[in-house]
Formats: structure tokens, C-alpha cells, sequence
């Protein structure tokens, strides 16, 4: 069978049944998967690059007419594959709460405020180097309904195509030191330690503004290519 | 080989990022539903259905992502190698409404190459986001009333009885015609979901 992107790097994503997430127990596929080839329909994917929004759409504090409420901070990183090469071009989108935790979506009821200057959503494409940087404000803590008194710690989803439809990735970025964390099960549902603080932004003193903004290293690591030559 | 940032759930609320048409916002969407370029060339189709969770219950907060090749069986993407279809990108995005249904219209993609150069049946990959999904699940909408079915190197490897969980189905007298795709979670009539 041939299978170019190596399955094994997936071993670093959560099952998609983990039961202290409740939702996942009827949302989740009972069958085991079936094995298939990688063929071109697997290995092309979508490409959106720097045509495909405005200028503008990487800074989430300046859409409305005045300065949205919270932290102001800079989201900064690199799209990498697997084996390290930068993914460039590439278009990766962002969505999230307000400084109080509150998503400006109909289904969200929570009593924290809306913030009439803040919608939290970006987008941007990686430059040839794979390096992306947003401006937004640092959202809130969310509470669910989870369990009781279930809390999500801060966080920013971002979505990013990578090289192929194999490359997809959605996922969230957190901030260090998040006391929310052993509490969080979708956080916890990433089995392995060193691949759930892949999900952890970096504190990046050296990128900060002064007088502005704090910001945030945020790299993330898509499935790509393998170099190695198939045996045959 | 670094290890890959793991996947997490899209939420509740991706509508706010990905499909904004759907809150009526002023952020105007990357990508809709509708995948049919002015100049592109082929059958005109509609995919529509609905997501159902392991109650049968529809989900209200999924996203479907769709990739495909255009009526010749080209993407665009340079992989390919061949120059795509006019503006046709083959890339859709669709959220659930509160019915659990979706919709997409698109071209009928044309045939592409397989293991070992063998010809694949027209299909269009798809993914699968939701609430209390913790990563995609992969699948592939194959079209019911295609010949080619019987020969492709992909369905061979599903258990016969669970293929039609594959197929979308013509509706009679549509026209363009109208394909329904229901995706099943779980169940009796859960879809085959790909390792990839």
C-alpha cells in the first residue's frame, strides 16, 4: 500500500473517543477506520495563500471603530512539517472569546459581556519562511457545561491547511501556566506530555512591544512528506 | 521528525472564523459551500444531507470540508501537474444548520489516478469537524449511479456491506441533480471513516 505521509506521527493525537469529554461519546465513530492508499486525491490539498483575504484580517483589534477591552497581544510563530521545512504560503485562520471569555455566537448565552469592539476572528498566510503573526487581545477563561463547574483555560483555535488535504489541522493554542489545565479534558485527552505542550504558546519577551503588547510563540507542526525513499 | 501539534476540537463556534455567512457578519468567508466557478466546465451537481450523532439525533455544530478534482479529473494543486480548470479551486466548507442538514453545489469531479496508475471512481474527499469530535474523520462521497464504482481501488477495500455508507444517492427528476449524503456518526448506519 502506498502511504506517503508516515501514519505513526499521529500516535501525538487524541482518540476520538475520550469519555471525560462527554460529547465525544456520541460523536465518535465506533468502526475501526479502514486503511486506505494515499493517492492524489489525499496527497493535493487546497491552496489559499495571500490572495485570499484583505489586509487587515491578522489584526483583531482594530475591525470595529474603537479598541476592543483585554491584554493586547502579538501571536506569532512558524508552520513547519514533520521534518522541520517551513510550510510557506499557507493560509492558517484563527477564531476566539473576548477579554471575558464570552464568543460572539447566538448560541453563546454565558452572562459575560460582548465586547462591541472585538468579533475574534483573523486570518493571515504563512510568508516564505512559514512565519505567520497575528494582533489580537488575550481571551478569557470559558465556562461549559462539561461537568460541573467546567472551565476551558484561555485559548485561540486556529485552523491550518499545510501542504495537502492530509496536512489539515484544527487545533487550540494555549497560554503558559494555565491553572486550567488538569482540569480541561480536552486538553487531557492528549495522552502523551510532550505532545500536549506542543499546544502551549511560549511567553516571547524579545517579540514584545513596549508600552503595547506581550506576545506569544506559538509553532506549529503539520503532517508532511516522507523523505524517506519507499522500499519496494 | 518533530512531533505533530495535536488536533482539538473546532468547538461550538468556529462558525465565528470559518463560515461566517452563517452569523451574518461583515468578515467575508475564505471559502462558501458553493464551489461553481462562472467558467468551469462539467456537470453542475448539488450535495446535500444531514450529520447524525449515535442517537440519530442531527448535529446542529458541524463543519464539512470537501476537496475534488474538477470534470477532468485534475486538481488544483501543482501535484497534479496539470493546469486546473479555470477558476475552479475544488475546495468547499459547510456548516450544519439547526436541522443537521448541509449543502454544497459543485461539479461532478472526473475520474483520478489510483495505486499503481489505476483509475479511481469519480469521488470528493471529505472531513469531518465537530463538537466533541477531537480530530477529523476522514471519508469520500462516491456517486451512486457510477459505473466506475465497481472497479475502484478504494471501495474494494471496504467491506461490501458497509460501502452504500459511501454513495450519494440521485434524487429522481432534479435537475441539476440533486446528490443526498447523509453521514452517520455511529450506528447501524455509521460511514466508513478512512485511516489515512
Amino acid at each position: 500500500m502506498t502511504l506517503s505521509y508516515p501514519r505513526a506521527s499521529l500516535q501525538s493525537f487524541p482518540p476520538a473517543l475520550y469519555p471525560d469529554y462527554k460529547s465525544t461519546v456520541k460523536r465518535a465513530p465506533k468502526h475501526e477506520p479502514v486503511l486506505i492508499p494515499h493517492t492524489p486525491s489525499e496527497l493535493t490539498g487546497p491552496l489559499y495563500g495571500h490572495d485570499s483575504f484583505r489586509a487587515g484580517d491578522d489584526d483583531l483589534t482594530r475591525q470595529h471603530p474603537g479598541e476592543p477591552i483585554g491584554e493586547r497581544i502579538i501571536v506569532h510563530g512558524r508552520v513547519l512539517d514533520e521534518d522541520g521545512r517551513p510550510v510557506p504560503n499557507t493560509l492558517v485562520e484563527i477564531w476566539q472569546a473576548n477579554a471575558c471569555g464570552r464568543y460572539r455566537h447566538q448560541r453563546e448565552q454565558h452572562p459575560a459581556p460582548l465586547d462591541p469592539n472585538f468579533t475574534g476572528a483573523g486570518r493571515t498566510a504563512t510568508d516564505a519562511e512559514g512565519r505567520y503573526r497575528f494582533v489580537s487581545i488575550k481571551p478569557g477563561a470559558y465556562p461549559w457545561g462539561n461537568h460541573p463547574n467546567a472551565w476551558r483555560p484561555a485559548h485561540i483555535h486556529f485552523s491550518v491547511f499545510g501542504p495537502s488535504f492530509l496536512s489539515r489541522l484544527v487545533t487550540q493554542m494555549y497560554f503558559p501556566g494555565d491553572p486550567l489545565f488538569a482540569f480541561d479534558p480536552i486538553f487531557q485527552s492528549i495522552a502523551d506530555e510532550r505532545a500536549r505542550l506542543r499546544l502551549v504558546s511560549a511567553f516571547d519577551l524579545a517579540t514584545t512591544v513596549p508600552d503595547w503588547a506581550l506576545a506569544y510563540r506559538f509553532d506549529i507542526v503539520v503532517r508532511g512528506r516522507d523523505q524517506t525513499p519507499p522500499t519496494s | 521528525m518533530s512531533i505533530l501539534t495535536p488536533s482539538q476540537t473546532v468547538g461550538p463556534y468556529f462558525a465565528i472564523g470559518l463560515t461566517p455567512e452563517s452569523l451574518d457578519r461583515k468578515w467575508i468567508p475564505t471559502v462558501t459551500n458553493d464551489l461553481v466557478t462562472p467558467d468551469v466546465s462539467g456537470a453542475r451537481i448539488q450535495i446535500e444531507g444531514r450529520v447524525l450523532d449515535g442517537d440519530g439525533e442531527p448535529i446542529n455544530d458541524c463543519l464539512l470540508e470537501i476537496w475534488q478534482a474538477d470534470a477532468a479529473g485534475r486538481y488544483a494543486h501543482p501535484a497534479d501537474g496539470r493546469a486546473p480548470n479555470a477558476a475552479f479551486k475544488g475546495f468547499g466548507r459547510a456548516a450544519t444548520n439547526a436541522g443537521g442538514h448541509y449543502l454544497f453545489r459543485t461539479i461532478k469531479p472526473g475520474q483520478v489516478r489510483g495505486p499503481k496508475d489505476v483509475l479511481q471512481a469519480p469521488h470528493i474527499v471529505l472531513a469531518v469537524f465537530a463538537r466533541g469530535m477531537l480530530r477529523q474523520q476522514y471519508a469520500r462521497i462516491y456517486f451512486a449511479d457510477e459505473p466506475a464504482n465497481a472497479h475502484d481501488p478504494v471501495l474494494v477495500l471496504v467491506p461490501e456491506v458497509r460501502r452504500s455508507t459511501l454513495l450519494a444517492t440521485p434524487q429522481p427528476g432534479t435537475d441539476p441533480v440533486v446528490y443526498q449524503f447523509d453521514i452517520h456518526l455511529q450506528g447501524d448506519l455509521e460511514t466508513v471513516f478512512f485511516d489515512v
